[in-house]
């Protein structure tokens, strides 16, 4: 006749199974720290160095731009948002490969095909969406259409992963839609949203998890 | 109703049995290998297991190639997943009822 206890140990080994089999726990709440310090950073560099001190209006001050002195500015923007890009997605993909080293999982498991997956349909149609903006000059559309599309991409991604980055999913999507109302402040609220978002999540799910 | 040591299904008390069980309750199906690498088990004795599951009607076995290599993979049955609830519910119970 079995005890209480291993009523209890199966319990806890079925909830643990289930969890492990479906959800991809292995992202690390650093990476969102690191990748929210290399968005403020990308932010303050955009603010000071390349729009100078302009970045609070920033419509007003690239539509008075000739076509000849608007081309540098843009590639420079393109080349700091792609920096601070590659080093987040750098860092996330070290943070998630060391915590599957430790927790003794495969980092390409179904589970995480399927986190994945569903991470990058909403994140690729953003990209082509914004592809078209930038074809189309509605410069004013393109970081709260980032934000937005983000937004969705951890809404649909959180199913396979902590629920927390759902509500992540939403204040991301929340802080797009500000942007899009409030157009002066871009570069603003692009590092609310890529920036403190980032670290206050990571921090309160290192914290929770890791700490 | 019945007390809820009556209601534990035999057909889950092996370890074995109950990952597999609960790993297909949250996924629409699993391969034999990421079974096996989730659940840590040998070869011959998961597929024993998967067997016994197998005749109750608990799971359903697909199987099909991807390009040339055969895959097995595995799904719970509306039964097997009702069953394995009750299980559940009844393990719930008794550490309630203690």
């Amino acid at each position: 006749m079995e005890k209480r206890s291993d009523y209890y140990d199966d319990i806890k080994t079925i909830k643990k199974i289930m969890e492990e089999s479906s959800r991809f726990l292995s992202l690390s709440g650093l990476s969102g720290l690191f990748a929210g310090l290399s968005a403020v950073a990308g932010g303050l560099v955009a603010h000071f160095s390349i729009l100078k001190y302009k970045s609070l209006f920033i419509n007003e001050s690239l539509t008075n731009l000739s076509e000849k002195d608007f081309a540098p500015i843009k590639i420079q923007l393109i080349a700091d948002a792609a920096i601070v890009l590659i080093f987040a997605l750098a860092i996330s993909f070290y943070f998630s490969y060391r915590s599957s080293q430790r927790r003794g999982h495969k980092i390409w498991s179904p589970v995480s095909q399927r986190f994945l997956l569903s991470l990058l349909i909403p994140l690729v149609t953003g990209a082509f969406f914004i592809l078209v903006l930038f074809l189309e000059k509605q410069w004013q559309l393109i970081v709260p259409s980032m934000l937005i599309f983000y937004g969705l991409a951890l809404i649909s991604a959180g199913k396979f992963t902590y629920s927390e980055v759902f509500y992540l999913g939403l204040a991301e999507i929340l802080t797009g839609f500000c942007a899009a109302v409030f157009q002066g402040p871009t570069v603003l609220f692009w590092i609310i949203g890529f920036g403190f978002l980032h670290i206050g999540y990571g921090l309160f799910m290192y914290r929770k998890y890791e700490g | 109703m019945k007390s809820a040591i009556l209601r534990l299904n035999k057909l889950f008390e092996n370890r074995v049995r109950l990952g597999i069980m609960s790993v297909l309750i949250v996924n629409d199906s699993y391969d034999f290998n990421n079974l096996k690498e989730t659940l840590g088990v040998t070869d011959g004795n998961l597929a024993s297991h998967l067997k016994a599951l197998e005749e109750n009607n608990l799971i359903r076995v697909n199987k099909q190639f991807i390009g040339r290599k055969p895959n097995t993979s595995y799904s719970i049955t509306d039964t097997g997943a009702s069953l394995f609830r009750d299980h559940i519910k009844a393990l719930e119970d008794l550490i309630k009822s203690q």
